[in-house]
């Protein structure tokens, strides 16, 4: 009764995302009495360290390069049957709604997509996901014998004690590949804005894209990804994946600061599941203090400098 | 080409979002209902600019009952040339694929494109299910597509930046920001729309491999706790030591 993981081990650091599925893969595996197997692809280093969140097999495909979700879905569904695993845990990004969506149509298995929490297997198989991008959430409950869930990243802390996986390449065949990679380009050397623990996210009322900085400086000192809301993005004021909200990538960090956004119902709702959310606004009315844990009536030129010099203030502490 | 868009009926973005027959069943009284905005800017939209620049033609295809039929007229007024609505009801993800690929198996499609998740279920499936099931490749939340003859040029979101992958027609695909924009239909388009064919096709039977148990309600938030501006930096301070988030 094993459960499968799918990552994606080729940057060179192990994703959040990748270490979090497996601890996940891990807590189910458990409880049906069986381990995890990792699979993956390309050329990825130090996979025996998969180990460490829980991985007890590895099995990697090195000759696939690229997310050819034709090829991974017979690695997943090829490796699933041959550990009889009853699980496939993917994660709710790029490369897993790539893989998930086709391993479940190839296995007749129920998919849950974007889980935010483990399932509830007593007597069923039933997991949280959030609906209406994020102002709700519903109970999903699965009925055939084997089950896909894709795991939204920030779901369950990770653990990393395990100890070190045994690996082995695919031996058997995934075909020719027909989605080829031509180009790949890197989106800035930031944290990556899913998986972030800490958000500082900012909207129109910076003006202009020139006022950027002290929003940046801010993220750097406190360590976080930097968002922003539509209409920014949409002047080009920010790059496309920085845009949150129902239209654009929903988050759920630990810690959300939201500088000049007034928290339109269509930005809420990318945003509304982060555990903390702390608002920066001139206009005592805006919607977004409603949603908000903190708040701050103010200019944001007048606060970031503010919230700079103590997030400094703070570095030099700890 | 002959392109197949997919085209959901999901509540307006504003749409008060609540639950009936003991949180089992989405509340649609009173809600406005609208072409899923993925599947409008950009699936839609970028299928006809191809079609325009290259000739074909462009079909949307919705799993649904009789009350979507109005949204559906709202694709054609933008310009897809007819549309077929298979009847049946949406269960999960699956269901819907499933009836999508019995249509399209034999109809020559050379692109399937779908918006890159509903903003009802956000789940980013049916496309992926729909491509498994036609045994077609698939590319999912594009944000750019450029045809050269039969072969496709597609840069697509991955974690931590864009990929520019090459592929072949037949393919499917899911369309994300950038790849096009939102077009408004005028006055002709409107008219016309009426009397595009709207095709109503049986469903096949399909069997359930999920189903929504429960919704909940996130739980109210509590109130506010506001910082005055002239002492900013203790937000800070708040966020370390007593929410512990930083
Ligand atoms: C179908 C649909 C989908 C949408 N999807 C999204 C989405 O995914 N994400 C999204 O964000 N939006 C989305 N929107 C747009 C949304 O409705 C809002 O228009 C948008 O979120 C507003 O962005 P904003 O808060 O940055 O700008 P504004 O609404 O212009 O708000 C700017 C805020 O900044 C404050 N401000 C101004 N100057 C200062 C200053 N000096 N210091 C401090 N505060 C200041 C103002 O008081 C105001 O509250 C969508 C809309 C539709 C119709």
């Amino acid at each position: 009764m094993s459960v499968v993981v799918f990552i994606d081990t080729r940057g060179e650091k192990l994703p959040k995302a990748a270490q979090e599925a497996l601890t996940y893969g891990k807590h189910i595996a458990t409880k049906l009495g069986g381990g995890v197997t990792a699979v993956t692809f390309g050329d990825g280093a130090n996979l025996e360290g998969l180990g460490a969140f829980g991985a007890t097999k590895v099995v990697v495909a090195k000759g696939v390069k690229t997310i050819e979700s034709q090829q991974l879905t017979k690695l997943v569904a090829d490796t699933t049957a041959a550990e009889k695993a009853q699980v496939i845990v993917c994660i709710h990004d790029g490369t897993g709604k790539a893989v998930a969506p086709r391993v479940a149509a190839r296995l007749k298995a129920g998919h849950v997509a974007g889980a935010i929490g483990l399932p509830n297997m007593d007597g069923g198989f039933q997991v949280k996901r959030n609906v209406f991008s994020g102002k709700a959430q519903a109970w999903v409950s699965i009925s055939s014998p084997v089950k896909v869930i894709s795991m939204m990243a920030n779901s369950i802390p990770i653990e990393s004690n395990g100890s070190p996986a045994t690996v082995s390449d695919f031996s058997g065949d995934l075909g020719v590949a027909r989605v080829t990679l031509k180009d790949v380009r890197k989106s800035g050397g930031g944290i990556n804005l899913p998986e972030a623990e800490i958000v500082v996210s900012a909207g129109r009322g910076m003006k202009g894209p020139e006022f950027w900085a002290p929003v940046e400086e801010l993220a750097k000192e406190l360590g976080a990804a930097t968002a922003c809301s539509r209409p920014v993005a949409d002047m080009h004021w920010r790059p496309h994946h920085e845009h949150v909200g129902q239209t654009g990538v929903a988050i759920r960090p630990n810690c959300y600061i939201a500088i000049g956004i007034s928290g339109a119902i269509q930005h809420l709702a990318g945003v509304n599941q982060s555990k903390v959310i702390a608002v920066i606004n001139k206009d005592p009315e805006a919607p977004f203090f409603k949603a908000a844990d903190y708040g701050i009536i103010g200019d944001a030129a007048e606060v970031l400098p503010q919230l700079i010099a103590a997030a400094k203030k703070l570095n030099a502490e700890r | 080409m002959k392109f197949l868009v997919l085209i959901s009926q999901v509540p307006d973005t504003t749409a008060r979002i609540a639950f009936t027959n003991d949180n089992t069943q989405y509340d649609g009284n009173g809600v406005t209902w609208i072409v899923n905005p993925y599947d409008e800017w950009y699936a839609l939209v970028r299928a006809l600019e191809l079609k325009e620049a290259n000739g074909g033609s462009v079909t949307t295809i919705t799993v649904g009952g009789a009350d979507c039929d109005a949204t559906i007229r709202k694709a054609l007024a933008i310009g897809a040339d007819d549309a077929v609505r298979v009847d049946a009801q949406p269960t999960d993800a699956y269901g819907v694929a499933a009836q999508v690929a019995a249509y399209a198996k034999d109809k020559g499609f050379d692109i399937v494109i779908a918006g890159k998740e509903t903003i009802d279920h956000n789940g980013s499936q049916v496309a992926g299910m729909v491509a498994e099931l036609l045994d077609l490749p698939y590319v999912p939340l594009a944000s750019k597509l450029d045809m050269a003859g039969s072969t496709a040029t597609i840069e697509r979101d991955v974690p931590g930046g864009v990929e520019v992958v090459e592929v072949n027609a037949p393919f499917v695909i899911s369309a994300a920001k950038g790849m096009a924009e939102q077009r408004i239909p005028n006055m002709r388009g409107i008219m016309a729309a009426r009397t595009k064919p709207l095709t109503v096709v049986p469903a096949t039977s399909v069997e359930t491999l999920s189903s929504t148990v429960k919704f909940e309600l996130p739980p109210a938030k509590q109130a506010v706790k506001m910082i005055p501006a002239d002492q900013a930096g203790q937000l800070i301070e708040l966020l370390h030591t007593e929410a512990k988030v930083i």
